[in-house]
């Protein structure tokens, strides 16, 4: 859509074409330039797992995660479902994240009317990135030659907790405005 | 205080290892099986970016981009946004793949250490693809109506995109 759309726009406007080639060539170049940090970052994660590191982490979570979700955390599986799509997403574990949430909403989407608002902060909690290390886009920015590719950390961790507040009290109001 | 982060990777690595070791795993296997899968999501990605790069690129040589930017950086001005970064918010909540290839574009040109690319990196890094992640969870679950799903994530999204801008002219600007 974007493709056709620009083409519109450039030949409207007498551009040079050529950008497209130079695209295609920079897209090689990127996933080539990110491929090592991914691919460690990648075995780092899976070393993780094996560690159960995650386990633990979910354990860990199961408490304040019973608080938000009240009505389907009195379904244990449903709270396992939960802790470990949270943790998932905390360590950047993305493959592993998504079955456990979808199996956290299905189990909610079973509960039926009750649960509906928990499926919908579920959701909300998966949309706001909660990231504990930013990996793909440090390997993106030491490709292009960052100092330390990781000194966005802290910045990515304020700005996502924000957005997470915000994601969390827009569904505390939005929740009492619905039918 | 961001220097400490230098050596994020580098001590988080040597600590899962010993970890590792400590609980009798075979370190030097999973790690190859794990970036054995990076490959495999690196494959996943490189069609899609192929695909999108080019309309990227196409889009920013047009008047369009330029005119876009234009118009909206009073705006953007006004709230702390740098005014460069404007297709990585509207592209964000729809492709992930497609705001990545935004900002690595964006760190390309002006630097991965400089005010935009730095602001560019912490908006990819602090958000999600939201309505790609409704989208699989509301039809994973079979449920039709997302309620207040939409409202709160895009809420979420538009202060993640505040606040990192804000944090980098803190931090860095």
């Amino acid at each position: 859509m974007l493709f056709i759309f620009s083409t519109l726009a450039l030949a409207a406007s007498g551009g040079s074409g050529d950008a497209v080639f130079r695209g295609a060539e920079q897209a090689v170049e990127f996933c080539i330039g990110i491929a090592g940090g991914i691919c460690l970052w990648s075995g780092v994660m899976e070393l993780t797992e094996q560690c159960g590191l995650a386990r633990a982490l979910g354990r860990l979570l199961k408490k304040p995660l019973s608080r938000l979700f009240p009505a389907s955390c009195r379904d244990e599986q449903i709270l396992s479902a939960l802790s470990q799509n949270i943790s998932a997403n905390l360590l950047g574990l993305g493959n592993a994240a998504t079955p456990a949430g979808i199996r956290a909403a299905q189990g909610m989407a079973a509960l039926g009317s009750r649960a509906q608002d928990e499926l919908c902060m579920l959701v909300v909690l998966n949309t706001a990135s909660i990231q504990l290390i930013p990996s793909t886009i440090a390997a993106v920015r030491s490709s292009y030659g960052a100092a330390s590719a990781f000194d966005i950390t802290a910045a990515v961790w304020i700005s996502s907790f924000i957005s997470l507040a915000v994601g969390l009290a827009a569904a505390h109001i939005l929740k009492r405005l619905w039918p | 205080m961001s220097n400490a982060f230098s050596l994020t990777a580098p001590i988080l690595i040597s600590a899962l290892c010993l970890y590792g070791l400590f609980r009798g795993v075979d370190i030097y296997a999973a790690l190859c099986r794990g970036a054995a899968k990076g490959l495999e999501v690196i494959r996943d990605m490189l069609p899609a970016l192929i695909c999108l790069f080019p309309a990227l690129w196409l889009f920013r040589e047009t008047v369009l981009a330029s005119l876009l930017t234009e118009l909206l950086s009073p705006v953007f001005d006004s709230m702390g946004i740098p005014p460069e970064t404007g297709l990585i918010m509207l592209l964000r909540p729809l492709s992930g793949s497609a705001a990545l290839s935004e900002a690595s574009s964006l760190i390309a040109q002006y630097g991965a250490d400089s005010l935009i690319g730095r602001t560019a990196a912490v908006m990819i890094g602090s958000s999600e693809t939201s309505f790609y992640v409704i989208a699989v969870y509301f039809s994973a679950a079979g449920v039709k109506n997302s309620r207040w799903a939409v409202p709160a994530a895009l809420a979420a999204d538009m202060a993640c995109f505040l606040s990192s801008a804000w944090v980098c002219r803190i931090m860095w600007g």
